[in-house]
């Protein structure tokens, strides 16, 4: 991988580690920004990994931009050698797929889906080679996802699953956006799905919404007291797929102000990873559930 | 003291200089689209250049005084009545307990800046009083001003006079039409063809009606051609997209190849759209003031140029605060 740089105007260099998605790119992202931010270079301001490129915004004014690049593309190709291996949290998502709210909001957005006859989760099945919607949300749901990426707006999770690349779900994007998105909705576009962290405008295939809030500005959810956003990048995700009354009892929890999420540290290696999938994601489910 | 909202004019918010440093978890720097125009203003009351002011877009509030204040209207040409008498804008006014300011229709600009001395006291959140509202975040409880809403407002420092002025050329307002905009082509600018590269910089483009703190969209312009690819895993099928990835302020997106997208103060932090390239950091305020409609060039610059625009927009807002000290 030979990463592309390239100035934002006069305020950032963006760095895209490869043009397609996968961990190894992402690992890359993330150690080389790590590594900027423990530089603690003069005059960097913003420190973005992405999926599989990262951002670094500065003040011209206090870095010369071909000191910073220099900088950078040293910090870039000695992470090369770093072991794939970080400290990280497991944390468990409760999912209701196929829930009334976002069934409501996809019915009318209909007219701008490849679909229109179907629901998303019909739709993603049946393009993924999968034998319904059953089969489907366990697809989904038996592997973990890494958070590759936060951000298009505030706390938003982008989340890459944790299998070979022939068996990673994958669908477009709505033909057009839709104006509008229930907060928490578990979408998908791309190879990515996502949890939206606020209501608004959205282009994701819709297959559920969970109880838990990811994103908090007032800062009252117990788990979001010290910060405001739940996900880092980095973090790994298992969806936990409930049903009504169990999501109906997870939000009056939630109100109630004691919703207790799962979270639990962990220690992830990509080569060990890469040697059986299958078995290293049984070792991370067994983290979570305290085996 | 505190302002009462009786109209609350069209998306009126609370806005200082911004909230850096949250930008890898989504949560942009917001603050004053036009941050001169907003510096100026307090500068006029007597405020620190970063105080909270009120940022208004084409439509003016009309808001009641609980106390004396001083006032000033910078940014936009929104003409400012008092009891319905007129007042200047970029000229620091006295404004009596129990009176109304309200504005005329908008005769240039986008946005004007109400700076108020001792500035707008909300809470601070995460370091800035800013309000982003796709995110509920800051401002006044995280949205855009209603009828009926109270806005705090802090002790004035040192008392200044009122009647200062600032002068046109320290305004830094876009200068003639249509209104050039300097961008650094890059990103993935090797994207799309050599021909699509000389369109983009050699058509006028005009602003779409949908242009707002987020992004400023503009039409008119060619589509551009792509560079024909393979699409990479995780990218989509579409040519205009890319493996979701982090988008610069200022960056200039072209889903499917039509319409360019600026990002702005507001911007979304990332997403799964190319850029040709980025406006420089000097011409952003410009775009603050932008109407739809409005035509525009995109004008290629290099590194030095944009650094050597930086100084000089620098230079301006030195010269202003030598005027207002």
């Amino acid at each position: 991988m030979q990463t592309r740089f390239s100035y934002g105007g006069d305020e950032h260099i963006f760095a895209e580690v490869a043009e397609s998605m996968s961990l190894e790119a992402f690992f890359k992202g993330l150690f080389v920004t790590n590594a900027v931010r423990d530089a603690r270079i003069k005059g960097v301001t913003e420190i973005c990994p992405a999926n599989a490129s990262y951002q670094v915004k500065f003040d011209p004014d206090q870095i010369k931009p071909d000191d910073l690049l220099a900088e950078l593309k040293q910090l870039d190709s000695a992470s090369e050698t770093s072991a794939p291996v970080i400290k990280t949290r497991i944390i468990e998502i409760p999912v209701l797929y196929n829930d009334p709210w976002t069934h409501e909001t996809l019915m009318r957005f209909r007219e701008r889906h490849q679909d229109p006859n179907g629901t998303d989760l019909e739709y993603a099945a049946r393009i993924n080679g999968l034998d319904g919607v059953d089969a489907f949300i366990k697809a989904h749901s038996s592997a973990p996802w890494f958070v590759s990426m936060v951000g298009f707006v505030a706390g938003l999770p982008f989340l890459y699953q944790m299998v070979e690349r022939q068996r990673q779900i994958q669908a477009p994007k709505y033909l057009r956006p839709r104006t509008d998105t229930p907060k928490l909705t578990v979408g998908h576009g791309g190879c990515f799905s996502c949890i939206y962290s606020v209501r608004g405008a959205g282009g994701y295939q819709m297959f559920g919404i969970t109880p838990m809030p990811i994103y908090d500005p007032n800062q009252k959810i117990s788990y979001l007291r010290d910060f405001m956003c739940l996900f880092k990048p980095g973090d790994i995700v298992k969806w936990k797929p409930i049903d009504r009354p169990a999501y109906d009892a997870a939000v009056a929890d939630v109100d109630a102000g004691r919703f207790a999420p799962i979270i639990r540290d962990v220690s992830f290696s990509l080569t060990e990873f890469n040697n059986d999938i299958d078995a290293y994601n049984r070792k991370l489910e067994g983290v979570l559930h305290g085996n | 003291m505190a302002i009462k909202v009786l109209k609350p004019g069209l998306a009126t918010t609370v806005q200082d200089l911004g909230r850096p440093g949250y930008y890898h978890i989504g949560i942009p720097l917001s603050g004053g689209m036009d941050r001169h125009a907003l510096a100026a203003a307090n500068l006029l009351v007597g405020n620190e250049e970063g105080a909270a002011v009120l940022e208004a877009v084409f439509m003016g509030p009309e808001l009641e005084f609980t106390d004396d204040a001083l006032v000033a209207i910078t940014g936009a040409e929104l003409p400012p009545k008092l009891d319905g008498e007129p007042r200047e804008t970029w000229t620091s006014f006295k404004v009596k307990r129990g009176q109304k300011l309200s504005f005329d229709f908008l005769k240039q600009g986008a946005r004007g800046y109400i700076a108020i001395a001792g500035g707008i006291d909300v809470p601070l959140v995460l370091g800035s009083r800013s309000t982003y509202a796709l995110g509920a975040l800051g401002g006044f409880k995280g949205r855009k001003l209603e009828a009926g809403d109270e806005l705090p407002i802090g002790k004035a420092s040192a008392p200044v006079k009122d009647g200062r002025i600032v002068a046109k050329e320290l305004r830094g307002l876009p200068a003639g039409m249509p209104t050039e905009l300097r961008v650094m082509p890059g990103l993935y600018w090797h994207r799309i063809t050599e021909t699509a590269g000389v369109g983009f910089f050699g058509d006028t483009w005009k602003v779409a009606p949908e242009a707002d703190r987020i992004g400023y969209r503009f039409k008119g312009g060619k589509p551009l051609e792509f560079v024909p690819r393979e699409p990479p895993f995780g990218a989509g099928s579409d040519p205009s997209n890319i493996t979701d990835a982090c988008y610069p302020y200022g960056s200039i997106q072209v889903p499917g190849g039509t319409e360019p997208i600026v990002l702005h103060r507001d911007a979304v932090s990332g997403g799964g759209y190319f850029m040709v390239g980025t406006v420089i950091a000097a011409d952003m305020d410009l775009i603050g003031q932008l109407q739809p409609n409005t035509p525009v060039k995109f004008v290629k610059v290099g590194m030095d140029e944009a650094l050597a625009a930086r100084k000089s927009r620098a230079g301006l807002l030195g010269k202003l605060r030598g005027a207002l000290a």
